[in-house]
């Protein structure tokens, strides 16, 4: 047995490490928010952002910074955010290494409510984008209930293999269903489907963020209170119902948490999913397995990786632009896969 | 007899325990027949219909001036078999997948394959369009390939070696990689309905010389996955076991990987990524006759043809002379019953 005492000191020196790996993240995603804000089709030199920034800049400048820009770039970092806390939560309740919001048909519902509202209000006439996020969460969260129910057994409650399961039935279920719409559609609004169901940060504009931020704002405070239990439900049923844990309930909070967050994240971006499987994955190899640590830097690193991949998708093809979900996957999953390589366990 | 001894014994005695030949023997034998019966059923019906005992003699002694024996010989007769030969494909792939990865998700998606040969798909469609069917397949079998090694070779790589839980993370990884790239080629170039269609599933292009190209591997294929089946159910036992047990299992691991990628590289190729079959028979096979994999790798290459040759006829049948993406049919099909597994079976599938 080791002593307590080294065992602490030893919490102490992570602990402490672990805070200068979030503050460096930090300010990996202020530095990026600064480079994102100068790139684009109309470049703003440093010293204009700065002008701009504090109302000092011409009028057509305010209005690429503050009505473009910058809408756009808090709401990549907040669904990003969303999303990484999403599927940091369901690894850490599910002990599957490979979940991901996409795994509660949360992808799949919102993308089939998209699907069926643009067969039914075809591109042609004047389509009411902005009932799209609408939409999309309703989708979303009718699938997650519709799964958690199918799921659901009396007097057992929801394992984690069953919900899995579950999902990924319904989930192709979905998918399937959505081929058959898609393939009546022209290919015009095909097009716009694709580029939906790829995830892109698309019609962004300060409303969008004002409604994902009470979601970020009360939810992930939440869930890292619940740090500590999401570490007992980490060690499996049967223990954690031993230490006193009342699992069914707080497996119920949990999850209705990770589908709020990412049902909220997919109303606005589309199908981003590699993020809630990638950034919970990278966050765990900075600080370690303690979810205290886990959900604030699932959150940093999704923020700032779905930033990183929305400003290059915006730059890199001008003036068109990749969706920010395709883009993450590629630079994403590079490094996913380098972390997969160097790490032992 | 030491913990390592005494778990083997338990494991293999409940492995005996839950394997059940007779039902097994039952599965193979009316399956047989099944497939039989289904073959003919869909060779028979179709935009024009021919009874059976005409198929029956286009078969015994075909003769090339009627028109219903050059219909049955060249149009529906390799299509329903390439049917066949798919879903056994695809359900034997999943089956030695979700043994040897230990993973009950394990399908020919996880390991790279659909993603891979979506990639080469789309790089064919937007750079060389018109490119023939049979190199389209070839291609995209490549890609497949192309896949499946990036993943296993990323995999291996990793310190500590190939282990089931790192292949699984690999190959969502790369998975993800390549369709996105391919996500971007199609919208970029504004091929992503082509690109889907052709994704979503059919056999209606399959002609005797492709049959002829791809029967020979998939039969090595067979031989090769019942040659190494005890060796599978060993390794579905754990690492540990596997090992104590006096396995070679990355020796045993790399020669399933090739029949993996064999079997499933063909039949993604040919008929798209209709990948729920690869998951789903192994499951139900599984529930049907137990963990011995002697006796699940036949089952499931029989149920799973059967699964195919009938969603390829329901595809032709729903809504004439329109076919339905036989992926969609599938899933159909396929959803409710594994939700039903996954209610009943509960951990243990």
């Amino acid at each position: 047995m080791i002593p307590n005492k080294y065992v602490s000191e030893y919490q102490q020196r992570r602990n402490k490490k672990n805070i200068s790996i979030i503050f460096v993240v930090i300010l990996l995603i202020i530095s990026m928010l600064i480079i994102s804000m100068n790139t684009g089709y109309i470049r703003l030199s440093p010293k204009e952002l700065f002008e701009t920034f504090f109302g000092m800049g011409t009028e057509r400048q305010s209005l690429i910074l503050f009505e473009f820009r910058l809408p756009r770039i808090v709401l990549s970092i907040l669904v990003g955010m969303a999303l990484a806390v999403s599927g940091c939560i369901l690894q850490g309740i599910s002990r599957n290494a490979l979940a991901d919001p996409g795994i509660l048909g949360i992808n799949a519902g919102a993308g089939l409510g998209v699907v069926l509202f643009i067969s039914f209000f075809p591109s042609t006439t004047e389509t009411p984008v902005f009932l799209l996020p609408f939409i999309a969460f309703l989708g979303s969260g009718i699938t997650a209930v519709l799964i958690y129910l199918l799921s659901y057994k009396k007097g057992e409650g929801i394992s984690p293999v069953r919900l899995l399961l579950t999902g990924i039935a319904i989930a192709a279920g979905i998918s399937a269903a959505m081929i058959v719409l898609t393939l009546k559609l022209d290919s015009e609004t095909y097009q716009f489907v694709a580029v939906w169901l790829a995830g892109s940060i698309w019609g962004s504009n300060w409303k969008f963020v004002l409604s994902l931020l009470p979601w970020i704002l009360i939810l992930i405070p939440f869930v890292i209170a619940k740090a500590r239990v999401i570490n007992t439900l980490n060690l499996g049923d049967v223990r954690a119902t031993g230490l006193g844990l009342a699992v069914e309930k707080e497996r119920i909070l949990l999850l209705g948490a990770a589908v709020a967050l990412a049902g909220a994240g997919v109303s606005v971006s589309g199908g981003i999913g590699f993020v809630g499987l990638v950034a919970p994955h990278m966050a765990r190899q900075l600080v370690g397995a303690r979810h205290q640590f886990v959900i604030l830097a699932s959150a940093m690193m999704g923020g700032l990786l779905l930033l990183v991949a929305d400003t290059i998708g915006r730059v890199i093809l001008q003036p068109s632009e990749i969706p920010a979900g395709i883009v993450v996957a590629i630079i994403g999953a590079p490094y996913f896969l380098y972390l997969l390589v160097k790490s032992k366990a | 007899m030491s913990i390592l001894e005494k778990r083997t014994q338990i494991a293999t005695e409940d492995i005996v325990y839950r394997s059940r030949p007779i039902i097994a023997s039952i599965i193979i034998i009316g399956g047989l027949i099944g497939l039989v019966a289904a073959i003919g059923l869909s060779v028979s019906f179709g935009a024009a219909d021919i009874d059976i005992g005409t198929v029956w003699s286009a078969i015994v002694q075909y003769n090339d001036e009627l028109t219903s024996h050059q219909i049955i010989k060249e149009i529906r007769l390799p299509r329903v078999l390439g049917a066949a030969l798919v879903g056994a494909c695809f359900a034997v792939s999943g089956s030695i997948m979700q043994g040897m990865t230990r993973n009950p998700l394990a399908d020919s998606g996880l390991l790279g394959l659909n993603a891979g040969s979506a990639f080469m798909l789309a790089i064919c469609f937007a750079f060389f369009p018109g490119m023939p069917y049979m190199y389209i397949i070839f291609f995209s079998f490549l890609g497949a390939a192309l896949g499946a090694g990036l993943v296993f070779g990323i995999g291996s790589l990793s310190r500590g070696g190939l282990k089931p839980v790192r292949l699984v993370l690999a190959g969502a990884a790369v998975s993800a990689l390549l369709i996105a790239l391919s996500e971007g080629i199609a919208i970029y170039y504004r091929i992503s309905q082509d690109l889907a269609f052709w994704y979503a599933g059919g056999v209606s292009g399959t002609k005797w010389e492709n049959l002829e190209i791809v029967a020979p591997w998939v039969v090595v294929a067979f031989v090769g996955a019942m040659f190494f089946s005890k060796s599978i159910t060993i390794i579905s036992l754990g690492e540990e076991i596997a090992i104590g047990l006096g396995q070679r299992t990355k020796k045993i691991k790399f020669f399933l990987a090739i029949i993996v990628l064999v079997l499933a590289g063909i039949a993604v190729s040919v008929v798209g990524a209709v990948g729920f079959v690869g998951l789903i028979i192994p499951h139900i096979t599984r529930f049907l006759v137990g963990h011995d994999y002697r006796w699940i790798i036949p089952c499931s290459a029989i149920l799973g043809g059967l699964l195919v040759v009938l969603a390829d006829f329901a595809a032709r049948m729903a809504n004439p002379p329109l076919e339905t993406p036989i992926g969609a049919l599938i899933a159909l099909l396929g959803v409710p019953f594994f939700l039903y597994l996954a209610r009943k079976g509960g951990e243990g599938i």
